[in-house]
Parts: structure tokens; C-alpha cells; sequence
């Protein structure tokens, strides 16, 4: 928006848009299938309008169709998309190649991806401005500067010169908003721009993209999958699910009064009812004192850190990545032997070593994966993978084990059409069901949960969380649950130890961790999730007191 | 340039000459591997015993194999490839015309094979899956398929017994005018650009094609900018580098296509010489030939290894 | 289980002349109408009802010359690529799952290999050796065994630090189970597909070696032979030496069909049957 006076009137009207694509499944004839149902959607000058809908809602491809694009094989077959009063559709190859970077400009889930490796920040930034001829080269570096500066980039007068891999992904995705601001655009996309990023950086790019959106009186649609992050920059939201429009109303309306069933259950997929276990008498497994190292104690990665589990409860470990979460797990498991400290399970230290322990002990402690996919063997069926712990450590033979391969996805709340499938034919969350029943199928005191929820939609994962508490209550079996969301924390937890740099720095039953005094790693981890209320951002960054790991 | 980049360049060159070295001493080490007497296995069973051990002697077998090595290494160093047990000549001279022969060939070869390739591979990306990139590769796929002398030979019957263009002997001697030598190659030039065309321009495409997926040509795209544009500007930068690779790597395939090509047209290079000495047994030509070609293939893959780190931006321009 | 119907028509073709070649290779004395090495007209003469292919630089049936080198083309190629094969895959996987010391010193034995263009090492080799169908078998064997290894540890290295080897290992299950239930399979597509390439490799490999005349020694000849004894009749207009380099030619672009569908077909992880 070039003079920023214009504050009403229409920017974007899509009516009835139609789009498909053409899919080649291996060995079979190649077929259509429509992503987008007759989405219709309006969006004023300066709004923000914010997309949300699991994989496969069709939301990036909605968002795409407002600059005339489609990724792969993807068509805009049907509808009209009205931009400025006119048809774009209708403009031909020319006419998307004015309109792109000039009206409407994008900005990328993984910026660190979306800048060329091979050219300095600047010459990026300016590029699309100049290709236009909406400004001089040194107006457009200055106003890029300008830019650099409001989105609190650090040194935003030499930034520019820096090529994308010496600057840290959260910056990257700041300074693809200022490309995006840099040829005054109408209308900016946001596709995902904040999901890559660590929860504590998460909200400094999203606060410095509404202060951004704020100034430069710029539309936008703001594509994501997490609702409470899109109620903070939202005017209006739009809630998708496989490629038909579910609801449409006011940021309020939707989060507080939803209409739609589906909405319901997006805005309290967080609301798991779980009462906290005191812990009791004594920790059947604790570390104590570990420190373990990769590259033959080069890289120290947990430092002296001590943690109990009871049984029957769940230990939840915190932690941004790099913080030594998914390490402690290794060496629990005996993957990654510690240096310095013992793992004592049943009041005796387990072997340092995974070779060193017998097959008892290996049974005790399973582990669930975070990417199910390729945590089960593709070549093997359900009824094999579920199987084999059977035969391994109980010798379960023929009609014996296949009941209880039975009994077993029962639990798992799917039924028996599913033992002689191949993990390729089952979806994400049937996946991890089936590894939560294979290490069910040990009968183990413990099972260690590497994110197992985070490659997940939310209300997939949800489920997933629902089903373990559940098994928890039926099996007595005790979690190490290992997040960086502290939503799943609170739903799932009964005590949590907050990991930072190797460290444990706060640690203790769910309720005394989560009440003040904090420290400060832990009131920065807890004001940065974000809340489902609307305003949340603005006392979130005013009540903190401690910089980002990503700055 | 940064000095990290030197750094990596110095060490991938001193790797190349230690690699060298190394293949030096197989390719010896290669020609000692039979059990038994190799005089014996030159000369054939009939052989006089005045005679092997005359042969024993200027093979110089009466020595440990490893002070025959060094003693080797260090002819071959000061530029003394020894003499040739056949005819008695000095081996280097009579290589030094040869391998200009050869490289005149491969050379000509190379400058209508790599671009010819690269134009193909752009063209087959630009068509992605229509029926230009389906001939290509249709056609890449059978010219794997082909025996270099049946490509050889189907260019002799043709285009210099049917039709008598071109003639089917390549013969070049030292008072040939340039224009004379470049008739006498087409046929020879013309089939090792067959033989090294499919894979080059296959690989081409492969590298086009991985950078044309990329999120940043995308983003180049959604400024508006044109398709030229686009590619020039932002593909053709990160291209350049894995295709200097496939040119190289393919360069190095040419070493030895060189070989059955230069056969076909009794052409008078190393890889006909290479080819006659084996059969005549001789030793010390083929090491001295065989070093030469090693030699020749590691440095145009040094050289693959050199483009990439010089055109990674990481490198250049370092945190 | 195999659909006829279902193989694509490239397959299907690759599938019938590879099958063809093999039972001319297997019943070479039963199918040829002449002797291998006997002479039975005048040099080249064209071809006619008598001798469809015509004959040879000798007066030898051309055709029966071809259906007797299938036999010895096939039978060095199988055994080479056999050898190579098990050669390098064994060494390869042992090297990903032991690592260590066993795995350096294989590696950097074969980029040492691999650095000299396989036919120079081949031609250098062969100036010393006897020329007899020993020496070529172990010589194309253990040369192209390298890059059989190559693959192999690629491809069991990617797989060995997949989540579910990992989940396997932590079961506690031995290296047996791990090498052939877990790694093995999932290794079958890309091994297999390798494997039709390296036979058309060895193929080439062999033919090239025979037309420099450093492979199969006359009386008797594979298909590389017999182009490299016919190769002077080219200039006459004779095409003979044409028809055994158009045999392999069309040996390899049918096993390379072959692969590339059994390649598609087993990468799809369904089991086969989705």
C-alpha cells in the first residue's frame, strides 16, 4: 500500500476456487484430485486474515493462489481470484509476473531455504523492488534498512552484506519479512513463518512481524496450523479442513465462541484433564549426577544432570533444541553410555553399555520415536512389528501371540483389518498407535517418549495423548515424556524437569515447577508458549526478563 | 579469496598427489601380481634359458620388487619412462607424439560433447516429462546400452563405406595441414562424443533439475521475475558448480573411451599404443601408459573436486 | 501372484529377450543349425536361406557363431557379475555394521581402486597374466567389485542409523537378525536393480576386452570376439561384425529394462500389491 491512506475497501475478493492436481501414485494410472473445494473469501485493505487447518487443509495453496501459483502439479481450475478489482486469472503469465512482487509478496515457512545461498541479503531484498521500478536502488537499500531496523534485526545497517548461511534462522525469517515489506506490497502472504523456529524465538518474529504489519498498514493472509499463535496477528480467521471451508468469523468469535464443531475442538486441543500423582515412596529409576558427551567428550551435551521416575507417573523433560532432552533419553536407554554418573533401575545401576545389559532390563525400558515412519520397518506388517517383542522375550508362538497381537490393537483403539498391513498404508497417527503397542507388547516399567507427538496434527496428537494416559491407568507404566511444548506437558505430566544447555535447571513435581518464583530460563520457556487469548503477545514480551536463545 | 578455501584447495591437492603416488605403486605392484616367473609367462614355455635370462636381466628382476619400484618412481620423476622391451625405443619419445594425438582427439571431442550436453540436459528440464525429455532419456538409455565399437563401427559402415564421406581409417601424420588432421577425426571425434553425450547430459539434467526444486527458485519466481531471469540469476549460480562436476567426471569417462576408439580407427595415439603393448606383453610401456592415463583421469577429478569448494558460497564466504 | 497383464510393455520386452538369450545360451549345440568352429561356406557371404546371417571372415555360420558366443558371453558375465557381487556386498555390509578399523581400511583400498579407470587396470593386469577364462573371470570380478561395494555400505550405512534398527538394537536382538530382517530387506531394491547394472557392465567390460583381443582367445569367441574378427570386412561393406555388436547392445537394453521394472516395482513398500 504505497500512500497508507486507503483504509477501507476491498484489497482481495477469491469467489468459488477450484483447485486441483495431478497425482502419479506409483504403478497406477496418474489421477486428479481436487485440494480446494469452492473457497470463497474476502480480505479489506490493511486486514489481516489467518488460514488454519491441519496438512492438507489446503491453506498454503489458497494463500499461493492470490499470486497466481501453484506448486508442482497443482491448477487453479475453477473461480475467480479478484485482486484490486481485477480477475488475475485472467492476466496470463505476464500479468502474475507484475503482480508478484509488487502487489502481493511471500514469505516462506523456512526462510533459511527460500534465500538463495548464493547472493548477499541485500541483493535479495531489493530485487523484487527493483525489478518493478518502484524505487531507485539506494531508496530501496535505505528503505530495506529502515526495515531491518523496525524488525529489530541486530547492525540492520550492514546485515544486508551478510550472505543467508552467517545469519541465524531466526533472523533469516525477519529479514525475508522485510523482502516481503521492502516493495510495499498490499498483500504479504505468511506461509508458516514462525513453525520452524524454537518456541522462545517463535515470539520475537511474530512480534516484530505485527509491529511490522501494524506500521506499514500492509494486508495480510496468515497461513498456520497453531491457532493461538494466529489469534495474536489476526483480524479475522478462517478455519479449513481438507480443502473446504469450516468456519469464518472475527479473531473473538472464533476462539471464544466458536460455532463449528471442528473449531471446538481445535481451540481446546490443549484441554487434557489430568489430575497430578503425588509422587510416591521411592523413584524406581534415577539418574544421578550424568554427564555425557558426543565425539569422545568433545561436545558435552548433559551436564551432571539427576532425575527420579515412580511408578506409574510421568516425568516430562523440557527443553529447546540443542538443550540435551533428546541425549538424556539416549543415555538412559544405554545408547550414548555417560561418563561421569549412574542410572540405578529396581535399586541397582543398569549397565553403562547397551551390550552390558540383559535381556530383563532391555524389556523394562521401551522407547517410542518421534518420526513414526521410520521407526518401524517398511517391510514388515503390523502383525510382525507388534509380534516380535512377543516372541522375542515371552517365546509367544502362533495362536498365542496373534491374540495377543489382537488384544493389543484393541488397546490401541484399532481393530484387527490392520495386522497384515505395511506401515506405508497407515496414517500418521495409526503409526505412532502401532509403537505405542509394540512397546506396550514388552509389558515394560518404562517407556521413553522421544517427541512422539510433534510430526503430529494437533488433534491427531491429541489423541495420542488421550490413549497414552489412558494405557498409563491400565498398565501402571511409568513415561519419560521428552517436549519442547509445554501444552503437552501440563496435560500429561506429574513431575517436569526444565532442560537449558545441558542442564537441568528446574526440576520438581508438576505444580511447584509450574507455580512462581521462577528462574529465568523457565519464566522465558513459560511466557512463550502461546495462550488462546487475544492481546497475549503484548504482556508476554513486556513481562520478560530474559533475551531469547535465538537473538 | 578467504583462506579457508586455499586451505581446502591445498589439501585436496596434496590428497590428489598422494593418490597418485599410491596408484603408482598398484599399478607397479599390478604388473608383479603373477606367481611365478613373469619372464617365463612373457617368453612362453619355448623360451632358451639364454634368453630369460637376458630378459630377467633388463627386466632387472634379479632385484627386491621395492628397489625396482623406487628405482622406477625416480625414472619416472626426472621424465625417464625407460625403454620398451618390444622394439628397444626409448618409451617416451614415442609417446610424446602420441599423446599430443590423443589429446587433440579427446579435446575436439569435449568441446562438441560438453556443450551439446548441457543444451540437451536444459532443454530436457525445460520439457520435464513431456516427449522431448522421454526421447532423451530413451535415447540415453540405449547409448549406455551400446558397445563403444558398435557406435564405431556403425559410423565407419555409414558415413565412410556407404556414403564415403569421411574416411574410415583415421590416419594423421606430421605434415597433415590443420584441416586435413580435423577430417581425418571427425569419425573418431564424432563417436566419443556418442559415448560420453548420454551420461553427461544425464547427469546435467539430474543437477538442473535438483536446483530448479529448490525453495529459492521459488521465491525467485513469486518476485515476478522471468523464467530467463529466474534461471539465469538464481538457478544458473548453484547449477554451475555439480556441473562442472558431471563435465569432469564425464572427461575422465573419455580417458577410456579414448582407448577402444583410437582401435576402431587405427588411430595413432596412447590408447592404441596402450592396447598393442599388452598384447605384446611389454611391461614396462604399459606402466609407463597406464601411469600416464591414471594420472590424467585424478587430475580431472581434483579439478571436479576444486569447482565444487570454489563455487560453495559456505566456503567462500565464511561465518 | 505375477500378473501378466500388469508389467509395462518396456518390461515385458526386456523380460522376453533376456529370456530368449539365456535358452539360446543354454541350448546353444541343440538350437545351432552349424558346428561352432566349422567352416561351411566361403568368407563372408551375405546372408540367404542357408545361412541367415551369412557367414564369417572364415567361412564359419555367422549365426551359429552368435548362439555358441551367447554361451561364452553369458557364462563370463554371470560368473564375474557373481562374483563381484558377493564380493562386494559381504564386504560392504560387514564394513557399515562392524565399522572400525575392518571398515577404514577397505574404504580407502577401494578409492584407491576406483581411481584408475577400470579398463587401464584391467589392460594392466592382463599384460601379465595367462589369457585363459580364469584369469578374465577374476580379473572383471574383483575390479567391479568395488563399486558393489561402494553401494552396499552406502546403503547399509543410511539404513543402519534408521530409527528402527536403532528400536531393534535397543530390543536387544542379535547382529542376524539386524543384518538380515531389518538391513537386508530393505537393501533388496537398490541391490537388485544394481545387480542388472553391473551385469550389463560386465557384458561391456568383457566385449570390450575381447575386440582389443585380450578376453576370450580364438578358436572359440564371445560376441566382442567375433566383432573383433569380422571387423575387417567394415570397410568392404560387410556388415557381419555389425550383427554380434547389435547382440549386445540388445542384451544390455534388455536387462536394463528388466531392472529398471523389478526396481519400481519393489521400491513400493506395500508389499507388492498396492
Amino acid at each position: 500500500m504505497a500512500d497508507g491512506k486507503a483504509k477501507s475497501g476491498l484489497l482481495l475478493d477469491i469467489r468459488n476456487l477450484r483447485i486441483e492436481a495431478t497425482v502419479y501414485p506409483p504403478g497406477e494410472a496418474p489421477k486428479t484430485i481436487t485440494l480446494v473445494h469452492d473457497v470463497s473469501l474476502t480480505l479489506e485493505k490493511g486486514k489481516v486474515l489467518g488460514l488454519i487447518g491441519e496438512s492438507g487443509a489446503g491453506k498454503s495453496t489458497i494463500g499461493l493462489s492470490s499470486m497466481g501459483y501453484g506448486r508442482g502439479g497443482v491448477r487453479i481450475t475453477g473461480g475467480e481470484v479478484i485482486l484490486n478489482g481485477r480477475d488475475i486469472l485472467k492476466g496470463g503469465k505476464e500479468g502474475f509476473r507484475k503482480l508478484r512482487g509488487r502487489e502481493v509478496c511471500y514469505v516462506a515457512q523456512s526462510a533459511a531455504a527460500a534465500f538463495n545461498p548464493a547472493h548477499r541479503l541485500m541483493d535479495q531484498v531489493v530485487e523484487a523492488t527493483l525489478l518493478h521500478g518502484t524505487a531507485t536502488r539506494a531508496e530501496a537499500e535505505k528503505r530495506a534498512v529502515t526495515l531491518f531496523k523496525k524488525l529489530s534485526l541486530p547492525n540492520p545497517e550492514t546485515i544486508g552484506q551478510r550472505f543467508p548461511h552467517q545469519v541465524s534462522g531466526g533472523q533469516l525469517q525477519r529479514v525475508m519479512t522485510a523482502m516481503a515489506l521492502c516493495s510495499e506490497p498490499d498483500l504479504i502472504v505468511f506461509d508458516e513463518p514462525t513453525t520452524a523456529l524454537d518456541v522462545t524465538t517463535q515470539i520475537d518474529v511474530l512480534a516484530a512481524i505485527k509491529d511490522a504489519i501494524r506500521d506499514t498498514h500492509v494486508a495480510a493472509l496468515y497461513i498456520t496450523h497453531d491457532l493461538a499463535v494466529v489469534a495474536q496477528v489476526s483480524d479475522e480467521i478462517m478455519v479449513l479442513r481438507h480443502g473446504r471451508l469450516v468456519e469464518w468469523g472475527g479473531t473473538r468469535q472464533i476462539i471464544k465462541e466458536p460455532r463449528q464443531e471442528y473449531t471446538n475442538a481445535l481451540v481446546s486441543v490443549h484441554e487434557i484433564e489430568h489430575k497430578e500423582q503425588q509422587p510416591g515412596t521411592a523413584p524406581f529409576l534415577s539418574v544421578k549426577n550424568v554427564t555425557a558427551a558426543y565425539g569422545g567428550g568433545q561436545v558435552k551435551v548433559l551436564k551432571n544432570v539427576s532425575v527420579d521416575i515412580y511408578p506409574g507417573q510421568t516425568l516430562a523433560v523440557v527443553g529447546e533444541s540443542g538443550s540435551g532432552k533428546s541425549t538424556l533419553a539416549r543415555a538412559i536407554t544405554g545408547l550414548l553410555p555417560p561418563e561421569q554418573g549412574t542410572v540405578t533401575f529396581d535399586g541397582r545401576p543398569l549397565g553403562n553399555k547397551l551390550a552390558d545389559r540383559p535381556k530383563e532390563d532391555l524389556r523394562q525400558l521401551q522407547m517410542i520415536y518421534q518420526m513414526a515412519d521410520v521407526a518401524m520397518n517398511p517391510r514388515q506388517t503390523v502383525g510382525t512389528i507388534i509380534g516380535r517383542p512377543l516372541e522375542f522375550y515371552f517365546g509367544m508362538r502362533g495362536r498365542e501371540r496373534d491374540k495377543r497381537v489382537a488384544e493389543l490393537l484393541d488397546e490401541i483403539e484399532m481393530g484387527k483389518g490392520f495386522v497384515d498391513r505395511y506401515p506405508a498404508e497407515l496414517s500418521g497417527g495409526q503409526k505412532q498407535r502401532v509403537c505405542i503397542a509394540r512397546s506396550l507388547a514388552a509389558k515394560p516399567k518404562l517407556i521413553i517418549c522421544d517427541e512422539v507427538t510433534s510430526a503430529l496434527d494437533p488433534l491427531v496428537a491429541n489423541g495420542i495423548l488421550k490413549l497414552l494416559l489412558n494405557l498409563q491407568q491400565v498398565e501402571k507404566v511409568a513415561y519419560l515424556f521428552i517436549t519442547h511444548d509445554l501444552a503437552t506437558v501440563k496435560s500429561i505430566a506429574d513431575s517436569i524437569a526444565v532442560m537449558y544447555r545441558g542442564e537441568v535447571v528446574r526440576y520438581g513435581a508438576k505444580s511447584k515447577v509450574l507455580t512462581p518464583p521462577f528462574d529465568a530460563y523457565t519464566d522465558l520457556l513459560l511466557s512463550s508458549v502461546p495462550e488462546m487469548e487475544i492481546g497475549w503477545l503484548e504482556k508476554a514480551i513486556a513481562g520478560r526478563r530474559m533475551e531469547s536463545a535465538g537473538n | 579469496m578467504s583462506a579457508p578455501i586455499v586451505k581446502l584447495i591445498a589439501q585436496r591437492v596434496a590428497l590428489g598427489i598422494l593418490l597418485l603416488l599410491a596408484v603408482s605403486v598398484l599399478i607397479f605392484a599390478g604388473t608383479q601380481i603373477l606367481p611365478g616367473d613373469v619372464a617365463q609367462a612373457i617368453l612362453g614355455q619355448s623360451a632358451t634359458p639364454e634368453s630369460l635370462a637376458n630378459l630377467r636381466e633388463q627386466l632387472g628382476l634379479n632385484q627386491p620388487a621395492y628397489i625396482r619400484y623406487f628405482h622406477w618412481l625416480g625414472g619416472v620423476l626426472t621424465g625417464d619412462l625407460g625403454t620398451a622391451m618390444s622394439s628397444g625405443q626409448d618409451i617416451a619419445t614415442s609417446i610424446k607424439e602420441r599423446l599430443w594425438n590423443t589429446l587433440f582427439l579427446a579435446f575436439w571431442a569435449a568441446i562438441v560433447a560438453i556443450p551439446l550436453a548441457i543444451i540437451l540436459g536444459l532443454i530436457a528440464v525445460r520439457y520435464r516429462n513431456g516427449w522431448i525429455d522421454k526421447l532423451i532419456s530413451g535415447l540415453a538409455l540405449a547409448s549406455t546400452s551400446f558397445p563403444e565399437f558398435f557406435i564405431g563401427y556403425l559410423l565407419v559402415y555409414f558415413f565412410a563405406v556407404k556414403w564415403q564421406i569421411f574416411p574410415a581409417i583415421s590416419t594423421v601424420y606430421d605434415e597433415m595441414s590443420f584441416g586435413e588432421r580435423m577430417q581425418a577425426i571427425v569419425l573418431p571425434a564424432t563417436a566419443l562424443t556418442l559415448v560420453v553425450l548420454a551420461h553427461m547430459m544425464r547427469m546435467t539434467r539430474a543437477a538442473i533439475l535438483n536446483v530448479m526444486q529448490s525453495a529459492y527458485v521459488e521465491t525467485a519466481e513469486l518476485k515476478g521475475l522471468s523464467a530467463f531471469a529466474v534461471i539465469r540469476k538464481h538457478a544458473f549460480p548453484n547449477a554451475i558448480a555439480p556441473i562442472i562436476n558431471v563435465v569432469m567426471l564425464n572427461l575422465a569417462y573419455l580417458v577410456v573411451g579414448v582407448v577402444v576408439v583410437e582401435v576402431i580407427f587405427v588411430y595413432p595415439g596412447m590408447g592404441q599404443y596402450l592396447v598393442d603393448h599388452v598384447t605384446k606383453r611389454d611391461v614396462p610401456v604399459v606402466q609407463a601408459v597406464g601411469l600416464i592415463f591414471a594420472a590424467v583421469y585424478i587430475s580431472l577429478n581434483i579439478i571436479a573436486d576444486i569447482a565444487a569448494i570454489v563455487a560453495n558460497p559456505r566456503l567462500r564466504h565464511p561465518k | 501372484m505375477l500378473d501378466i497383464r500388469r508389467i509395462p510393455i518396456a518390461a515385458l520386452i526386456g523380460l522376453v529377450l533376456t529370456t530368449l538369450f539365456v535358452l539360446a545360451a543354454v541350448f546353444a549345440p541343440l538350437i545351432a543349425p552349424h558346428g561352432n568352429a566349422e567352416i561351411v561356406g566361403d568368407v563372408w557371404e551375405p546372408m540367404s536361406s542357408a545361412h541367415w546371417l551369412g557367414t564369417d571372415n572364415l567361412g564359419r555360420d555367422l549365426l551359429s557363431r552368435l548362439i555358441y558366443g551367447a554361451r561364452i558371453t553369458l557364462f563370463i558375465a554371470v560368473l564375474a557379475t557373481a562374483l563381484s557381487f558377493s564380493l562386494g556386498a559381504i564386504l560392504g555390509f560387514s564394513a557399515a555394521v562392524f565399522g572400525g578399523w575392518f571398515d577404514t581400511i577397505l574404504s580407502r583400498l577401494v578409492d584407491l581402486l576406483m581411481s584408475i579407470p577400470t579398463l587401464i587396470m584391467g589392460l594392466v593386469v592382463l599384460s601379465v597374466l595367462p589369457s585363459n577364462l580364469v584369469t578374465l573371470i577374476l580379473v572383471m570380478g574383483i575390479l567391479d567389485s568395488t563399486r558393489v561395494y561402494r553401494l552396499s555400505r552406502a546403503v547399509a550405512v543410511d539404513i543402519n542409523v534408521m530409527d528402527y534398527v536403532e528400536a531393534a538394537k535397543l530390543r536387544g536382538e542379535g547382529s542376524g537378525w539386524i543384518i538380515f530382517r531389518e538391513i537386508l530387506p530393505n537393501a533388496l531394491s537398490p541391490l537388485v536393480s544394481e545387480l542388472g547394472l553391473r551385469f550389463i557392465y560386465a557384458v561391456l567390460f568383457l566385449s570390450t576386452l575381447s575386440f582389443l583381443g585380450l578376453g576370450v582367445q580364438p578358436p572359440d569367441a564371445d560376441w566382442g570376439g567375433m566383432v573383433k574378427e569380422n571387423k575387417d570386412g567394415i570397410v568392404f561393406g560387410i556388415p557381419a561384425a555389425l550383427i554380434p555388436a547389435a547382440a549386445i547392445a540388445a542384451l544390455a537394453i534388455s536387462v536394463n529394462l528388466v531392472a529398471d521394472w523389478v526396481l519400481n516395482r519393489t521400491t513400493s513398500l506395500k508389499g507388492g500389491r498396492g
